[in-house]
């Protein structure tokens, strides 16, 4: 409404909000949501368990127990054990541990990839711009699941060891996630050139490392913070559906997906369903508390771009 | 003269992050038939705010008409009911906006945005009111009706639409047309126009309007009675003649000054020192005391009442009260 | 118009004969194929077969013609099931299809519904609700939720069929049929529907709150209308139009079939084919299937961009 927005025109010049820093006023927007406050906590949460918890854990050393195979939920084994008597609360949080880290890294990877190319492409346009963005255009026609999947055969077939698998999983994960984030913050950087700021910084001579690093990318900043939260979310489902077919990060490093491959047995999915379903909840948890704490921190930091 | 609208003691609301903001403050004025009512002040100072609440477009949860009472031929729009007051929006009361470039729907043809209320209101028929629509056009001096009544909002200019705004506004021959800042995104030379429409419609239909302006020249044209607000409140009022001969208020004083007069040239236009007070930290001084020349030590500390400063004029000064009190 | 279009069409033919080679290569680049991962065969059987496939030839040459090939609309042979690949296509696309658009078709109708009183109700209690829910959906593991649907309503409470189309041996016809069809496919729909729902419901909903800003709608109200005339006439109009862009996004969803949920619920669509295919190393079938998708993106997006022209007064070609 007309009358809201000459109100907040009268607030700018307010004292008050000069004093506090950028990074203080969006803390204190932040604090005001509470949805995405508690989404923050539950993360925080998941991320103490899955790296803190198995040291309170009497079962970390996974031994093989025949006499505590399959047993349901109980007081010594609160989610129950598996077909080798491992204990399944303390698989969950060390599957938590690789799926946390191979979500975190590749988002890493695939956020430092995309904004690089697309601040490339975007500010210097031309032969790089064309180059960058008809790989990006590429990589995003072939359809991503198939496209991960024929890498996951590869790593099979070559015989990758297992403990490298998870390196090579954020890898393949970055190369099919970096071509959208380099899209946005492309177009983030044409329409920045165009704004009056650059063009003073244009007039003053700057250099363009400077124009660079010093103008355009503290602007696209708060949007690639953003960018980076949700991403660790679609990277978490990504790597757990590929661990699920058994094409990600295979046993036995345990991570959330491939114990859910448990349900892919007749017997335990029937009979057994804590085998899989805490894994599988423990994904719910976090990518929903990521997702939430992302959405806020949008409303604060990018709020132009809700949607 | 009939009275068609009296208002008393409106206040409305809003609420933002860092609090409550009282956009009119205990706001009192009537409208008669017939005459044309012109609230001046700078932007923010609850005009619009008073237009919208008259509307009853004041939206929960973001702002809310606190008290007072708006009577309108008898009946109070504040304690209607929704549809009741629906009835009576767009049929008694129309209202024209400032920006008619983004007061038209995009994807819907002219014909049927002017044809809505003429459906709604007057109970016509599609055909009948499409009839209606394009007499409707040629009314405010489009020519090409019949084709303009299919054409989308884009494809006119900003003063066409203007006048597309001004015909779905009378075509239910409204009591009261209340014209939000009518001309302000318009060309110099289409505003002209626009003003004479406007003032021989109400002539023609003996509506009353309410003209809502930061243009003292606007008003200088339009207005049978002036009224000043200033954050909120209503600092002066009177009849348009003696407010501009003889400005009691030193804000209307001000703004009376800082507007250029043909014919002489002066070496820096006036302007009123500092800027309107923050919303959120209003104290109960006179909140036009940080920039006023004549500022005493009561101004400082009570906000003065709106009182009769003789000629028919009030204003809302201690200057004044300080006199009565002195006499 | 013809020479945007022109413009956009050769572009198209581009990223999409680099999509086939960069296809072709990943998939020639994987060891092993169909013949090598056949125990049955004898090594000699096996060079023979190579020979007959073509398999022994260098990998551009074997491009070649596979291209060659698929411009005459030969999409190649399946070597496991022995069967043209456009023909397998044809047999299994429109179960995919089926799934699709009664999918699709609800995720629209619901998340236009919600998205429009969540908007129009900002800050309520349905509202937050709403909000909740639309993470929830986006934040489902696509498997996860459908095993955990099929142990609950199938295994446990037996309401529904675990998995398939029909139930294994019936021959049921007509209206019986029809029965079993819908029964099977009821979990595989609320499971995509609620996988779709999120993002969705999320988009009609900000585009809602942004239209209920506008100034237009202001005035709407000013004339007097009808609160429900205000929202589905004007406002809802508004909002939509940007929508109609996502239905060229649609397309590949809609014959591409969805390979998670089809495997998990053993529905014999496309992306079971691909799956099963997948595990077979049966090459031609995955390129086929993979170029498919990527003709279908294209196209998809070429859609968008042509319908969004059409269906916005303001933008003109």
């Amino acid at each position: 409404m007309a009358a809201d927005s000459k109100l907040t025109k009268l607030q700018r010049p307010q004292a008050k909000l000069q004093k506090s820093s950028l990074f203080r006023q969006s803390l204190r927007k932040l604090m005001h949501n509470k949805l995405a406050v508690s989404g923050f906590g539950v993360v925080v949460f998941m991320f103490v368990l899955c790296f803190i918890g198995p040291f309170f854990s009497p079962y970390t050393d996974n031994k093989i127990n025949m006499a505590m195979m399959n047993k349901a939920p109980n007081l010594t084994h609160w989610l129950g054990t598996d077909a080798l008597g491992r204990d399944i609360l303390t698989r969950v949080m060390q599957a938590g541990r690789i799926s946390l880290t191979v979500g975190l890294a590749s988002m890493v990877l695939s956020v430092l990839l995309g904004a690089l190319l697309g601040a490339i492409a975007g500010y210097y346009r031309g032969l790089a711009d064309q180059i960058i963005m008809r790989v990006a255009d590429l990589l995003m026609t072939i359809p991503g699941l198939p496209l991960l999947f024929i890498f996951g055969a590869l790593l099979s077939e070559w015989k990758i060891p297992t403990d490298y698998r998870m390196y090579i999983v954020m890898l393949m994960l970055s190369i099919v996630n970096w071509p959208g984030l380099a899209r946005m913050v492309r177009g983030q950087m044409l329409s920045l050139r165009e704004r009056e700021f650059m063009q003073a910084a244009v007039v003053l001579g700057l250099r363009d490392r400077r124009k660079l690093f010093g103008h355009l990318l503290p602007n696209i900043v708060p949007l690639l913070i953003v960018m980076a939260t949700l991403n660790i979310g679609g990277a978490i489902l990504s790597e757990s559906v590929l661990s699920f077919f058994g094409l990600g990060v295979m046993p036995p490093t345990p991570t959330w997906g491939n114990m859910i491959d448990a349900a892919n047995n007749m017997i335990d999915f029937q009979d057994h369903p804590w085998l899989w379903i805490p894994p599988g909840l423990s994904i719910f948890a976090t990518v929903i508390a990521i997702n939430i704490f992302g959405d806020g921190l949008r409303d604060v930091l990018d709020p132009k771009q809700k949607r | 003269m009939k009275e068609i609208m009296k208002i008393d003691g409106l206040s409305t609301v809003f609420f933002t992050d860092e609090g409550k903001v009282r956009a009119v403050d205990d706001i009192s004025f009537r409208v008669r038939e017939g005459e044309t009512v012109c609230i001046v002040g700078e932007s923010g100072c609850g005009k619009s705010v008073t237009a919208m609440s008259i509307m009853g477009l004041v939206e929960e949860p973001g702002g809310k008409v606190s008290g007072g009472s708006i009577d309108f031929l008898g009946e109070d729009l504040l304690r209607l009911d929704k549809n009741s007051l629906r009835a009576i929006r767009g049929h008694e009361i129309a209202m024209i906006f400032q920006e008619p470039m983004s007061s038209l729907n995009p994807v819907i043809k002219i014909g049927e945005q002017i044809m809505e209320p003429l459906i709604v209101h007057q109970k016509m028929k599609k055909k009948a009111a499409r009839q209606r629509a394009v007499e409707l056009i040629s009314q405010v001096g489009i020519s090409r009706a019949e084709q303009i009544a299919d054409s989308y909002p884009h494809e006119l200019s900003g003063g066409m639409l203007q006048r597309i705004m001004i015909a779905i506004a009378i075509s239910c021959s409204p009591k009261l047309l209340i014209a939000d800042e009518p001309t302000t995104a318009l060309d110099v030379t289409i505003q002209a126009q626009i003003l004479d429409m406007l003032r021989e419609f109400k002539e023609s239909s003996g509506m009353s309007m309410m003209l809502i302006t930061h243009d003292l020249g606007v008003v200088a044209e339009m207005a049978d009675y002036v009224i000043v607000m200033y954050s909120g409140k209503i600092v002066e009022e009177g009849e348009v003649v003696q407010l501009f001969q003889n400005p009691k208020h030193p804000y209307t004083r001000g703004l009376l000054k800082s507007k250029p007069v043909m014919g002489q040239r002066q070496d820096e236009l006036y302007s009123i020192p500092g800027q309107v007070p923050n919303p959120l930290e209003l104290a109960s001084s006179c909140y036009f005391h940080d920039r006023c020349e004549h500022c005493m030590p009561v101004c400082r500390t009570r906000h003065p009442g709106l009182k009769e400063v003789g000629g028919g004029q009030k204003a809302a000064c201690w200057l004044y009260e300080e006199a009565e009190v002195h006499v | 118009m013809s020479t945007y279009l022109t413009k956009r069409l050769l572009y198209m033919l581009v990223i999409l004969f680099a999509a086939s080679l960069l296809i072709f290569c990943l998939y020639a680049l994987t060891p092993g194929d169909f013949i090598t991962g056949n125990i049955k065969l004898t090594a000699e059987r096996k060079a023979e077969l190579r020979e007959i496939y073509g398999l022994n030839k260098p990998v551009l040459e074997r491009y070649g013609l596979w291209m060659k090939d698929a411009f005459h609309g030969n999409f190649g042979y399946s070597l496991a099931q022995q069967k043209p690949v456009l023909q397998l296509f044809s047999d299994y696309i429109w179960n995919s299809f089926l799934l699709a658009a009664v999918s699709t078709f609800l995720t629209w109708v619901i998340a236009v519904i919600v998205g429009v009183i969540s908007a129009y109700k900002q800050y309520s209690w349905f509202d937050t609700l709403v909000m909740v829910a639309i993470f929830a959906a986006m934040s489902l593991p696509s498997f996860f939720i459908g095993l955990f649907l099929i142990k609950i309503l199938a295994v446990d409470l037996k309401w529904l069929p675990p998995g398939g189309m029909i139930t294994t041996g019936s021959n049921a016809t007509g209206l019986a049929y029809l029965k079993e069809v819908v029964r099977h496919m009821t979990l595989p729909v609320v499971v995509m529907v609620l996988l779709g729902l999120g993002s969705l419901t999320r988009y009609f909903r900000s585009n809602m709150i942004d239209v209920l800003q506008q100034d237009y709608i202001r005035t709407a109200r000013a004339k007097g209308l009808k609160e429900r005339k205000v929202l589905f006439t004007h406002a809802l109009r508004n909002a939509l139009l940007p929508a109609i862009t996502l239905v060229g996004f649609e397309l590949p969803a809609l014959f591409g079939g969805s390979l998670i949920i089809e495997q998990i619920f053993n529905w014999p669509g496309i992306g079971q084919l691909y799956m099963k295919s997948f595990g077979l190393r049966d090459y031609p079938l995955l390129m086929g299937f993979t170029m498919f998708i990527a003709i279908l993106t294209v196209i998809g997006t070429l859609l968008s961009d042509i319908l969004y022209r059409v269906a916005d007064p303001r933008v003109r070609l």
